[in-house]
This record gives C-alpha cells, structure tokens and sequence, in this order.
C-alpha cells in the first residue's frame, strides 16, 4: 500500500523516535510511505491565530505537493496537529466555496493549484490498524507485550473535530489504539481521560493551566496502574515525558510513567530492537516498564467485572443481556 | 343553451386588492367573457355577506354556473360549494380561481397581476363551463374499532367508545396493557402513584364486554377504506391456555431461567423465561418467551408444565390470524427513549451510577427490582447526592432537535423522591426550565422549598477520573454553571439522565402499514398541528399519545378521548361521504395490461381476474390523475378533470394569444389531439 | 438564514470571518462549551459568556479578552455544541482580530504565535530552538530559569536542532503566504 507521507517538523526532530520507529515497523507492516517534496510546516496552531487566509494556504501548498506526487491518493500524518490542519483545509476548502477559492488564488502566485477532495488524508494509526489490520499485525507478533499494563492515549486532534459528521475513531471514547495494543498482547487499562487534551503549547503560554492539564492526565493514568502511556502525537507526547519532572516538582507529585510512541510499541512487539525505535531518548526512561514484559500480572483495575453470582443484589448493567 | 356564469371577484381585505386591480378585473370580467351575466367584485367572499350575494344571485339571476377568484381552494372551496347547494345549484358547477396564492401573494408588479388574474378568471369561466354536476357517494361506516396501542392513550380511547356502546378491538403488542405509564412510580405534579390511577382503567378495559382485548399481538396489514377496514391481527402464541389458566403464577415460581428484562424493567431487573410483566398486568396470563424458554432451546426442563394445576401449559400452540372489519383505526403507538449510550461523554453503560430516566422510575417503583429503594448500581448503598441531566439527547442537532416536553417535570419528580426516599442532596442542570401546565409552575416552587439546587447548564462530561480531593470514588459531573460564569465540578453518587423522547424504532413501518404519513424522525403527522391534532390525511385513522409527538399524560388522555370522540362521530352518522373526484375505468377499453395497478399510491385499483379488466374502488380513489395520464389505452377518466375540462382552462388560461384579431371573447385553442 | 445583525456589527464581522459562522446565532447560551473547555477556569470568560458578549456587541472587551489565547483547540466544545457552532474556528477569528486590532492585554500569546510563524516564513519549518530562546528571553525570562537545562536536555537527547532546515521552495512558499496576506487584507 503506497501513500504520500508528511511527517511535519516534529518528527525530525523532538520526535525523531516517533519517525524511526515509523520507518522501521512500516516496511514489515507493508506501507510504502513516500515523503511529500519538499513539504513546509503546517503552521500547528499558530498560523491560524493570526492570518487565516495565510494559515490555509501554508497547509493547503502541502495538499497540492502532495496530490501532483506520482498519482497518490492516500495522504498520511502521524502527527495529529498536522493530521488535522492537512484534512481541515482540504475539508473547508470543498465545503466552504469563498475560501476555496482565495486559498486557490494563494497557492497560484506559488503556480500550484489544489482540488478539494483530491486526497483522502488520514491519520497513521487509521491506516495501521484499518488498512493492515489487526489480525495481519497480530500474526507478526513475535514478542508478545504481555505482562505490560498500557494507558492509551490519543489525545484530541486524531478524533477531532468530526467533519460531515465524521471522525476516523469516536471523539469521545475511542478505542483503535486500545485495539491495536491488545493485538500486540499488551494489558490494556482503563483510562478515562485517553482522548482529553495535553495542552498542546500551553507550556509556553501558561505554566500552571499547562501543568494542571498534564498532571491530570498522569494522576489519572497512575490510578489505573499503568506501566507506560502510549501515544500517537509528538505534542502529547513532548507533554506527558518531557515535562513530567517538572509537573511533579510543581504539585510535589512522584510520577515515572514513561510515554512511548504506538509504532515503538508495535516494533518491540515485532521483535524489533529498542535502540532502532528510539526507545532510550524519552525523559522518562521506559527500561523498568518494558522489563515487565513477559511476566504475569493478576487483574487489570477498570477490566471487566466480575462473573455475578447466584443471589447478588447487584443490578445490571445496560446492554447486560441473557443469562443471569 | 348557454350557460348563465357569476364571478366573483373577492379583495380578501388588502390581500388580493393590495396587488389586483379587483374591480377593473370584475368589470374586464363582465364585459369581455362570454356567458357571464353577472360580475361582482366584494372585500371578503368567504364572509356571511359575501356568501349571500352568490346565493342570491343564483336564485334570482338563474345562475348555471359560478367563479370565485379569491384564495386557495384548501380553504375556502368547501364554503363555496355549500353556497351554492343551499341555493339549490349543484355544488361541482363551481370553480375557484386561486388569485391570492397563485397571483398577489407572489408578486408586487400590478400590472403582471391583473394580466395574469384576468387569465385565471377566463381559465375558470372557460373550464367550469363543461363541469358535470357530481353527487358524492355514500360508504356506510362500520360502527367497530381498532385500537393500535394498550397504553394510556390508546386505554382511554377504547374505554369512551367501550362505554358509549360500542365495540373495540384493543391490540397491544406487549404481554399485557399499560404502556410506559405503567412502568412509572409517580406520576408529576401531583405526585399521584401511577399503577394506582392506571390499573382501575386496565381493569375496566380487562372486565369491558364491548372491549375485545388481544394482547401479545400485532396488525401485520391493513386494507380498505373509511368506514370499512380490514386489519389482519396476529395473535401470537403465549403456550398458555386462557381458557384454563387462572393466573396462580406457579409457573413462573418454578421456571429455573431468569434473563434480564429489557422492556419493562428497562434492563435494570430480571424476569423469567415464563412471566408477567407486572403483577397487576391485565390480562393475567403468563407468556412464555420462546427465545429464552429452555425447553423451546434445548428439549428438556417443562417445569411450569409440570408444576401447573390446570394443565394450562401448551408447547405447541401457534400463532393465530385473525381479519378483524373496522370501521375507524386509532393509532396510539407510543414513544422509545433515546438511547443514552450515543452521548459517551455521560458515561451510561461504562460507568456503573449512571441510570435513564426510565431505569430511575423502576428503582423508585415499588414492585421493581429493589422493591422501590432509590440504591446504587451494588443493589445497595444509598446514595447521598443525586444529579439530574435534562436535555439527554433533546434540543440537539446531532440527535434529537426537539424538547421532549416532559423531562423538566419528570426531573422535579425525581428530585422530590430522592429527597423523599433518601434525603441526598439532588443538583439538576438544566438548560431551561419549562413546567408548562397546570400545576407544574407550583410544583417546581415546591421543590425550591425542599431545597432542591439547580444548576443553569447543560452537563458537558460526567467522569470518575478524579482531579483533586473529595472526588475520589464519585462520579463527578461538569457544567459551566452560565448563571455564575463558572465551570464547577460537583461529586456525586449517582447520575440520572434524562433521555428524550424518540418515536418508535419501527415508527415508519408502522405509518406505511396504516397508510399515513410520518415526519423525517418519525412522529405520526397529524391533519393541521393547531386544528385537527388527532385525526390524520387519511380518512378513518386517528392518532393519539406520543405517537404523535412529546407530550405529558394529561395530553395524551386529552388526544385518546379527542380521537374516540371523532370516531363516535363517524358512528352516529352511520356513513361518510366520499368525494366524487375519482377516476374510472372504462372496461369496454381496458386491455388489463395492468400499468395502473401499482402506480396508485392509495392502493385503489385491483384487478378483476374474472373480467381480466382493472377496477377502481371509488371509495379509495382520491383523484389523483396518476393512472388516468399512466393508461396507454386512454381507457381511464378522471371526473372533475377531464381531458375536455383540462383543455378549455388551458385556452380560457390563453386568451390574449388566441384573441388574433382584437376579437373580444378567446378563441379556443387548437390542441392536437 | 436570518439576517445575524446588521452589516458591519461585531457579530457580523465575526461571522463572516470564520467558515460557518451563521450558526452562531442559534446559540442557546447553554454552557457546554464553557463545561468542557480544560483551560476553561483559566478564562477571564467562558465561550459561552465570550458569545453573549459578541451578540451584545462588546467589541473592546471580546478583543481584549484572555479566552481565546487560552484555547487548547482540544475541540471538545465543538463536537459537543448542540448547535454545531464552529467554536475553536470563532477562537481563532477572534485572536486575529485581536492580533489586528492590538486589543489583547497579555502579550504572551500573540508574541509565541507571531515568533513561530517569523521561522516557517524564513525557513518553511518551524525552529524550537530559535523559536524558544527569542521568544523565552524576552518574556519574563528570569522566570525561566528551569528552561536552560531542559533546553540542554533536549539537545542531549537529539530532540533539538541546533539550526533550522530550509526547504527548497522557500521562494514559492513566500509568494504563497504574500498573495495570501493581500487578499485577507482586503476582506
């Protein structure tokens, strides 16, 4: 499967482990990602603060790079900033004829043009677990993750907004990552804040609203038990380890649960090397909770409920069906 | 001879004469047709007055024929007709030309007006000129009823028309009768048990001699016309005998498979294979539910068989089919509640506190799963604080757009029996308050003074994901409080949502199976909302309850006996006039190829297999025109819409083109034939 | 749709600004999104009280308003919104008219945007390392202190470059967002 692959400014960088881990689990997974040329930055959150024409057209010269390339259709972001900026304009640009139009305009002082609708943009993880599938993943399971307890966390932008009423997993309570980890045979926790915000770049606005945001997110993954926070964005992900120190100094609190990417799961798994993935370079060092792999753990708090016994009081719960 | 032809030409206040030149369009009309003898023009032709100037020239001029030019035939033609019958002129000699809707309603230009009311006017003279005088026929009305829908609605309906003398079939789907009314504990504002108001109506409806109560049943067609309906009712197999069984109940004491009860206990409690819905359930007999029966799955068990005194157990009866000949239908179908699980954010079904409305209303129930104790989902802490969510899937475009009417009111219900039962603190975020009739505004004062908190704002999430103390182990639900303008988080036990009201899943279905209409979400659409709530498009159904949209028990009583009034209407007089604008088939012409059998959207015409020729029933037929333009052969008529008539309007519509040579009266038209 | 206020009054000109806008006059000011907002207790005015305020006309103090720097764009008010109003696309129209109209109070905000752009203009990616030091160093820096050694942390870790990519086609991109910035000047 071959599709055009923007990895936006992050993954060079401050999430270089995110793209090696990408690169090294997408040729066994069989995606053929062929980078966008010369792409731009996508202008996160803060071209759109303040020019919208600018901030369209920005994403939009990506979207027409992207769709001239080699006849593909498929656009992938594994950064969900970019995922959603890259799908928002080819969306509103369709949708909203005037600003089509100027952004259009835009991009011919460029000489480029884009047609609305041209490309299908989509997150990686959509792709990973609904173009491979999760039984194709599962059958190349060599390592399985058992013995690990995971907190799924997908953060906003990859289930919203929703256009045409319409986003790739429930914006509320999503459950393709936790799918996908369990096909790698990892333990799965509750988590109840998975799809609430990091903050995104809070951090350099507002420490304290910032840190609240974060700590949030650990205290909850924390009371759940879980031995790594896995995500999908270099955002969520740049939050939740590389601030987690200095969230605990600000409230005196003592987390260490390290934040790993999905594909450096998906590798581990695969049997793929730590140091290939990137594994080693996060603030918060992920050794002591991948040691747990391969060890036995008794049941998961938030799992399913225990079987009801003969004359229990307790009521059922809705869609409980069948037998008492 | 030629016809003697009155116009008349109506102002309708400012209405038409604000844009038609009414007098210059009277005079034109007088002068320049042929046969007009008389041309009026008057300022509101519908009035007492104005009715008495047709009349009167009628009688006194020998009018043959008259044209009315003012507003739609929707609303006035009716007025029009009876006019003219009470002069003693055939009601069908007369015709209205629409130059309200069709003219001064959709223009400014006057001089476009006149010229196009005056093409209307001579259209109207030109057609009603070749008019038939018609005579409607009668169709006697079969004095039985069906009634679709055992609950309240559909109870108080069969009880007026039971009462008044006459017979009513009641079908109700369910086991026994009593609708959702019968799952509630009490009733708002007067705070009245429901099953103690309900059940002494059940009983009467159980006890009528003209009530034929056919219960666990459903109409699976329909077919026939106003006055005369057959509906075929599937009776479906209970296994038990009625004759035999005497209600004891040890069958279902010693039937070993409980299941979880979706319908009555709205999952909250469980029920036998074989069971009552509810101990007051009317008719008294067990049901045994095949799907969940362990002789029906596996062979074995048969314990009520065993056990029962009066061999009352029958694994081998089967459903039966029975036509039941009708005279008028009530529909009294009901609601669904919206399912909770589509808004994730308040948790229903992933966190255990989080009960519907629906669910609530059996915990308070004393004959429910916690014999009336407001507990946890445990089946047993009490909580100590108690949320109220209004607007569940209500007032929201990506479900449900309207105000379910009555969740405001059941909320302040709830709120008075927490406190009542467990003295909890109860919050209610509330986007609007809306206690609307009698009583209710007192009822939401009341709870003030109990002191009941309400919290200006719609809840965004409920979460148990703690953020700092005093959280811990609560589920905690957050809203901006708007009056304050600030977001709050307030702890609490246990969360009730009020879910919305929905039609029936199979709403639609069941519209198309009694040939109404239904709107987009469902709802069953009446003939006017303001003026005729109860009755619908189609002649001889009825719709009453919340089939018909939300709306509380006293509106719901008020529509069921509404609707039974209509029908002893219908009863009393014996018979219905059926219009006499209708299509027949000339049979000496039709081929029997059958085209117009399936085009007919009212399912008028049949097929004569002895004669191989197709019939209309006149008595359905609405005169549509559908099959008269499909037939090949040209071997159908519609009266009242011939090709004849049809033509003369269009060249009366026509006359400046066909004038030629400044001749005064229209040419007609040659139209090919 | 029904005319959203005269031509020309704030509440039409935030409308017209943002793509779908029309709606935001069947708002019920019913407070869902001021309920799910993260950072909503950080606002001076909650989104909901932010769109009263716009229908009431209150021009200055909108702009001047802290809400709409302190949107995550997490877009939980958004899906939410039983009105379906685009309410993190009205937040981003708002901080443009505030950036035009210089009416924010606390410059923060505005000065991180208006820095990171300053790079992907130059150089079509964006440049942490630039980014931070320019816009750390002359905003409250003796607050951030920390920042040093995490900065260095970073740079140990290989998660910060220490100069800035530039791409090929950095004149094309330029002659985009130039002809961009015209016509939204002119809307």
């Amino acid at each position: 499967m071959r599709y055009a692959y923007y990895p936006g400014c992050s993954l060079g960088r401050s999430a270089w482990p995110y793209e090696a881990s990408t690169k090294a689990v997408s040729e066994a997974l069989g995606l053929e990602l062929e980078e966008v040329e010369d792409w731009n930055c996508c202008g996160a959150s803060e071209y759109f603060s303040l020019n919208k024409t600018a901030a369209y057209a920005l994403v939009a010269r990506n979207l027409a790079l992207a769709a001239r390339q080699n006849g593909l259709k498929q656009l992938l972001a594994p950064c969900s900033m970019c995922y959603l900026n890259l799908r928002k304009t080819d969306h509103y640009m369709g949708k909203y004829p005037k600003l089509g139009k100027t952004t259009n305009a835009a991009l011919a002082a460029g000489g480029l043009s884009y047609k609305p609708g041209s490309l299908e943009v989509r997150h990686l993880l959509d792709a990973v677990v609904n173009d491979v599938g999760l039984e194709a993943i599962a059958a190349k399971v060599t390592q399985p993750l058992a013995g690990l307890r995971v907190a799924c966390y997908y953060g906003c932008l990859v289930v919203r907004p929703e256009f045409n009423g319409k986003s790739f997993d429930n914006p509320e309570y999503p459950t393709h990552l936790d799918q996908l980890m369990q096909a790698l045979g990892a333990e799965v926790v509750d988590f109840p804040l998975k799809a609430h915000c990091c903050g995104g770049h809070m951090t350099q606005i507002s420490a304290d609203t910032a840190f609240e945001l974060i700590r949030r997110l650990l205290h909850n993954a924390d009371e759940y038990q879980a031995d790594v926070i896995v995500t999908l964005c270099p955002m969520c992900q740049l939050n939740l380890d590389a601030y987690q120190s200095q969230v605990n100094r600000h409230f005196k609190t003592d987390y260490h649960i390290p934040v790993l990417y999905f594909t450096q799961m998906i590798g581990l798994a695969m049997g793929i090397s730590p140091d290939a993935l990137g594994i080693g370079s996060e603030f918060v060092s992920a050794g002591e909770a991948l040691a747990k792999i391969g060890e036995t753990i008794e049941a998961v708090p938030g799992g399913a409920p225990p079987r009801r016994k003969r004359d229990e009081k307790a009521l059922p719960m809705p869609g409980q069906k069948g037998e008492a | 001879m030629s016809e003697r032809i009155g116009v008349y030409v109506c102002h309708c206040g400012s209405n038409i004469a604000g844009v038609v030149d009414v007098e210059e369009l009277s005079r034109w009309a007088g002068e320049t047709l042929d046969d007009v003898v008389v041309s009026r023009d008057y300022k509101f032709m519908c009035s007492s007055l104005g009715q008495e100037l047709i009349e009167d020239d009628i009688k006194k001029e020998g009018l043959t024929r008259v044209v009315v030019a003012a507003c739609s035939p929707h609303l006035h033609e009716r007025t029009f007709r009876r006019s003219c019958a009470s002069a003693g002129m055939n009601p069908y000699l007369c015709q209205m030309a629409s130059i309200r809707e069709q003219v001064s309603w959709t223009t400014q230009d006057k001089a476009a007006a006149l010229s196009k009311s005056k093409a209307m006017v001579a259209g109207a003279v030109e057609r009603v000129k070749l008019h038939e005088a018609l005579e409607p026929n009668q169709v006697p009305v079969n004095p039985n009823t069906l009634v679709v829908g055992g609950g309240i609605a559909g109870i108080q309906a069969a009880l007026e028309l039971a009462d008044a003398g006459y017979q009513v079939h009641l079908v109700e789907r369910e086991p026994s009768i009593g609708g959702h009314m019968a799952q509630f504990d009490k009733t708002f504002p007067t705070l009245d048990c429901a099953a103690c108001i309900l059940t002494p109506k059940m009983s009467d409806v159980g006890n009528h001699p003209n009530i034929n109560l056919l219960s666990y049943s459903e109409v699976e067609e329909v077919t026939g016309y106003v006055g005369n309906f057959v509906a075929r009712v599937r009776k479906k197999a209970r296994y038990v005998k009625e004759a035999d069984c005497t209600g004891c109940g040890i069958c279902i004491d010693k039937c070993p498979k409980k299941v979880v009860d979706e319908v009555f206990e709205a999952g909250l409690g469980y029920r036998k294979a074989v069971y009552r819905p509810f101990p007051q359930a009317v008719p008294k007999f067990p049901v045994i539910d095949r799907e969940s029966c362990i002789y029906f799955e596996r062979g074995t068990c048969k314990a009520c068989e065993k056990f029962c005194p009066t061999n009352a157990i029958d694994f081998e009866q089967q459903d039966t089919i029975l036509d039941l000949e009708v005279g008028n239908i009530i529909l009294a179908t009901g609601y669904d509640l919206f399912d909770a699980r589509k808004i994730p954010q308040y948790g229903y079904g992933r966190l255990a506190n989080v009960y519907t409305s629906l669910e609530f209303e059996r915990l308070c129930n004393a004959s429910g799963p916690t014999e009336g104790k407001i507990v946890l989902r445990d089946g047993v802490t009490q909580p100590k604080s108690v949320a109220i969510i209004h607007c569940v899937g209500s007032r929201d475009k990506r479900h449900n757009p309207h105000c379910s009417a009555i969740c405001c009111m059941s909320a302040l219900k709830f709120g008075h029996l927490v406190t009542e039962k467990t003295g909890a603190e109860v919050y209610s975020f509330y986007i609007d308050m809306r206690p609307l009739h009698k009583g209710y505004e007192e009822f939401y004062d009341r709870l003030l003074e109990e002191g009941m908190h309400f919290i200006r704002g719609r809840v965004a999430e409920v979460t148990d994901a703690d953020r700092q103390p005093g959280e811990e182990g609560k589920l905690i639900v957050q809203a901006e409080d708007t009056l304050l303008g600030m977001q709050r988080r307030i702890p609490v036990d246990m969360v009730i949502l009020m879910a919305g009201l929905q039609p029936r899943r199979d709403a639609k279905d069941v519209s198309l199976r009694f040939g109404i209409s239904c709107s987009m979400a469902g709802w069953f659409t009446e003939r006017h909302p303001k003026l005729d709530p109860v009755a619908t498009m189609t002649d001889g159904v009825f719709i009453a309850g919340t089939c018909q949209g939300p709306k509380d028990i006293p509106d719901t009583v008020s529509q069921g006996a509404a609707a039974a009034a209509r029908v002893q209407g219908m009863i009393a007089v014996g018979s219905v006039e059926v219009e006499p604008v209708v299509a027949t088939i000339h049979e000496e012409r039709c081929s029997g190829c059958r085209i117009c059998n399936n085009l007919c959207p009212f399912n008028a015409i049949e097929f004569l297999t002895d004669k191989a020729v197709s019939y209309i029933n006149a008595a359905l037929c609405k005169g549509c025109g559908t099959c008269v333009a499909a037939c090949p052969a040209g071997a159908i008529s519609g009266a009242h819409f011939s090709n004849e008539q049809i033509f003369a309007e269009i060249s009366g519509l026509l006359y400046d083109v066909a004038r030629g040579n400044g001749a005064k009266t229209p040419q007609p038209v040659e139209i090919p034939a | 749709m029904p005319n959203p206020g005269s031509n020309g009054s704030f509440q039409h000109r935030v409308i017209e600004a943002t793509p779908g806008g029309e709606v935001l006059v069947t708002c019920l000011q019913c407070g869902t999104c001021g309920g799910s907002c993260p950072s909503g207790p950080d606002m001076d005015h909650t989104p909901r009280r932010l769109f009263a305020m716009i229908g009431a006309g209150m021009e200055d103090e909108v702009l001047r308003s802290n809400t709409p720097w302190y949107c995550v764009s997490c877009y939980y008010c958004m899906v939410r919104c039983p009105k379906e109003i685009p309410i993190t696309d009205i937040m981003y129209t708002l901080k443009n008219m505030a950036v035009k109209a210089k009416l924010y109070d606390d410059s923060d905000a505005p000065d991180w945007s208006k820095s990171f752009i300053g790079y992907v203009e130059n150089y079509g990616r964006s440049f942490e390392l630039g980014l931070a030091t320019r816009y750390h160093l002359t905003h409250k820096p003796l607050r951030k202190v920390g920042l040093g050694s995490f900065g260095l942390s970073m740079l140990g870790k290989g998660r910060l470059a220490l100069r800035p990519d530039r791409i090929k086609g950095i004149e094309q991109l330029r002659a985009i967002l130039d002809k961009a910035k015209e016509l939204e000047a002119v809307q």
